[in-house]
């Protein structure tokens, strides 16, 4: 089954579908009622479902996070739809200290059955309050599955599966993807366990994730033209990482470049290539390298908005670094 | 022996930087004495020695930063015999000062590292291409493939270096040629090979090679070999002869009793050889034992060819292109297929007289092709 959409659309097909097959799910937010969502990704469904399953909420992550795990600890199966990331910290105690942690704390009784979606990642000139990447401190804590669909396919396809997991799924939805078209593909079987190999190749292993996917094919593109041929892997998974994919391209390429969003102190970048480092340091020709922004509170003004950001040139550059030496 | 280590000077000292000696080798200590001083975090703070020794060594320098524990003199005990004890290196790591290591290691990737391992290969030898100079899996490869591949070739070329400088440095060589014509040869030739198959088919290299052998029966001071200061003339008639490789190169095995040997044989003697040659394939004994070599470079189209002997044999013989020359025979000028043969042979074996004799006697079996 294959149907071409934006990755907006599928993000509310998908609502829509989990709506429809489960009785117990419902969508809670700021604004996701009767403006139809920040990204307007929940746009109709109110008509559609009634405030009993789309609830407006108060501008309170810590408020409405909380109520989504007491849902979801008495039966339900809430979707919760954090504005963007900066905001989540303010719910950052109740999914960390609540949802991540009442599994064990409870010896097993209890389950956290919440997912939470949210908006992550800049470039659309929101300065440094809407723009942050901060994913992979979330991938840091465990009790926390990481979903970072980058595709409309994976758009489509991860929720369902994120709603049948017992335990709490973050999904992040890089906000510059919102417009993206392609191909719901596969959708109806979606693994959330495993990286993707999105573009094989033999000379160099490009490691990224949601938004900057399309720039590490972009950049792949460039350097398949001058004899540089990168295997391309989106990682889908931010927690617990797919280490297997990841080595096996390694042993594959030799090279290693991690391209991220986020900042590369004490980073989702870092554990990446520790793991490579850890797991494959033998079959390294090249020290292991990252294409992160750079370590700034994401700026306002255009020009160094993108000055700040992983860009198609400067994985290029990594790129040549990486492979100088190697004979196309 | 007594190594003295720095004393932690308070609970919170961890390390201390030297100020100030206030012992000199040879000196005696006495229990309690201050030997040095030393700045710590707070203050300057004097060491005391509680043992009664003789300074043997001072292990670290003024001004050096060294951790609590750290030996800093070496004393040795009442009676203790200085020769009997090991002396450590003043330079031994005492400093903890960030060193420069840079340079210590070559700069080589893991998996390259460990390839290089597998192929055997010196990583110190190595010549890197990646990102500041590093070696990589690939110059690895390429290292590999260079030593086992064309480094084939660059032996032979090794090999035919020395082989000829001998040659050059130890043979007085003289050279000798003359025109030979050959227009009884090639209609004789003709003949055959019209009435002959394929197989049976011979090639004018074939009437030189047997020509040259038959005359060396006649002429064995040039069929043997320069051994220990004398001449030692070969039993058999076994001729080198000399193959182009087409991956450069020459090698130069043998035919066996050319003398004795028909032309049909020889000719599948010498294709077969060549083929050989060529493709690798050899036989230990087509490598050795010739007494003589004859080369012939006329394929290339040069007239004549002048060659290096082949120690330690004494003689080549080098036939140039058969081509049409102006002739003359009993006083009118005839056009005749001719081939300038060459003997190039060592003084020390025979003389120029000698060689002439034998050129004449090739020139000679040559004008009776039906003999051959």
């Amino acid at each position: 089954m294959s149907l071409s959409m934006t990755y907006r659309e599928a993000l509310r097909e998908a609502l829509r579908d989990a709506l429809q097959r489960d009785p117990r799910v419902f969508l809670m937010g700021e604004d996701v009622g009767r403006y139809g969502g920040s990204y307007a990704v929940s746009l109709g469904l109110l008509e559609a479902f009634g405030p009993e399953r789309i609830r407006d909420a108060p501008l309170s992550e810590l408020g409405f996070v909380g109520a989504g795990i007491g849902a979801a600890l008495a039966g339900m199966r809430p979707i919760v739809e954090i504005m963007t990331v900066n905001f989540s910290l303010l719910a950052l105690d109740p999914l960390m200290n609540t949802a991540a942690t009442l599994r064990h704390m409870s010896g097993g009784q209890f389950s956290v059955p919440l997912v939470v979606r949210m908006a992550t990642g800049a470039g659309r000139q929101l300065a440094a309050q809407h723009s942050h990447s901060l994913e992979g401190w979330f991938a840091h804590i465990p009790g926390l599955k990481i979903l970072t669909p980058a595709t409309v396919e994976d758009a489509r396809g991860m929720l369902w599966p994120a709603l049948l997991d017992p335990d709490p799924v973050l999904i992040f939805e890089h906000a510059q993807l919102y417009n993206l078209e392609g191909d719901a593909g596969e959708w109806a079987t979606m693994d959330i366990s495993r990286a993707k190999v999105r573009r094989a190749g033999s000379d160099l292993t490009l490691i990224t994730y949601g938004g900057s996917l399309g720039k590490a094919l972009a950049a792949a593109e460039v350097l398949a033209g001058e004899g540089i041929e990168c295997e391309v892997i989106d990682l889908r998974v931010l927690r617990p990482l797919d280490d297997a994919t990841l080595l096996a391209s390694v042993c594959k390429t030799h090279r290693a470049l991690v391209v991220d969003e986020g900042w590369c102190s004490g980073s989702l970048s870092a554990e990446i290539i520790t793991r490579i480092v850890e797991q494959g340091f033998y079959e390294l020709d090249a020290p292991p390298a990252r294409v992160c922004s750079a370590e700034v509170p994401i700026p306002y003004p255009r020009h160094l908005e993108e000055a700040a950001l992983p860009q198609v040139a400067s994985i290029i550059t990594a790129a040549h670094e990486l492979c100088q030496g190697k004979i196309p | 022996m007594i190594e003295f280590k720095l004393p932690s000077l308070g609970a919170d000292m961890d390390e201390g930087t030297l100020l100030e000696w206030k012992i000199h080798p040879g000196d005696k200590v006495k229990p309690g004495q201050v030997i040095a001083v030393v700045d710590t975090a707070k203050a300057a703070i004097d060491v005391e020695c509680l043992h009664e020794s003789t300074v043997l060594q001072l292990l670290v320098d003024i001004g050096t930063k060294i951790p609590v524990g750290t030996p800093i003199a070496l004393l040795l005990e009442p009676g203790e015999d200085p020769q009997s004890v090991k002396r450590t290196s003043p330079e031994a790591p005492l400093v903890i000062e960030a060193q420069d290591l840079s340079g210590s290691r070559p700069r080589i990737s893991p998996a390259a590292r460990r390839r290089a391992v597998e192929l055997g290969l010196d990583v110190d030898q190595l010549k890197g291409h990646g990102a500041q100079g590093a070696i990589t899996l690939e110059d690895v490869e390429v290292a590999a493939h260079l030593t086992h591949e064309p480094d084939h070739e660059q032996a032979m070329r090794q090999t035919i270096a020395a082989v000829m400088s001998r040659s050059k440095r130890e043979i007085p060589h003289y050279y000798l040629s003359e025109t030979i014509a050959l227009d009884k040869a090639m209609g004789w030739l003709q003949e055959h090979n019209a009435q002959s198959t394929l197989q049976e088919r011979l090639l004018p290299n074939v009437l030189l090679l047997k020509a040259v052998a038959l005359a060396l029966r006649e002429y064995p001071q040039l069929n043997g070999v320069w051994l220990n200061n004398a001449f030692e003339p070969a039993r058999e008639i076994n001729l080198g002869v000399a193959i182009n490789l087409r991956q450069g190169g020459l090698i130069a095995p043998v035919l066996h009793q050319v003398a004795d040997s028909t032309l049909t044989h020889l000719m599948s003697e010498l294709a077969s050889l060549v083929e050989r040659a060529r493709s690798g394939s050899l036989r230990s004994s087509e490598l050795g034992g010739a007494g003589i070599t004859v080369t012939q470079l006329g394929d290339q189209g040069v007239d004549s060819v002048l060659g290096v002997i082949y120690p330690p044999q004494v003689a080549l013989v080098g036939f140039g292109r058969i081509s049409e020359r102006p002739w003359v025979r009993e006083g009118q000028l005839c056009v005749v297929p001719t081939v300038i043969g060459s003997l190039s042979a060592d003084h020390r074996v025979s003389d120029g007289h000698y060689g002439a004799r034998f050129l004449s006697e090739v020139r000679r079996l040559l004008q009776t092709p039906q003999a051959l």
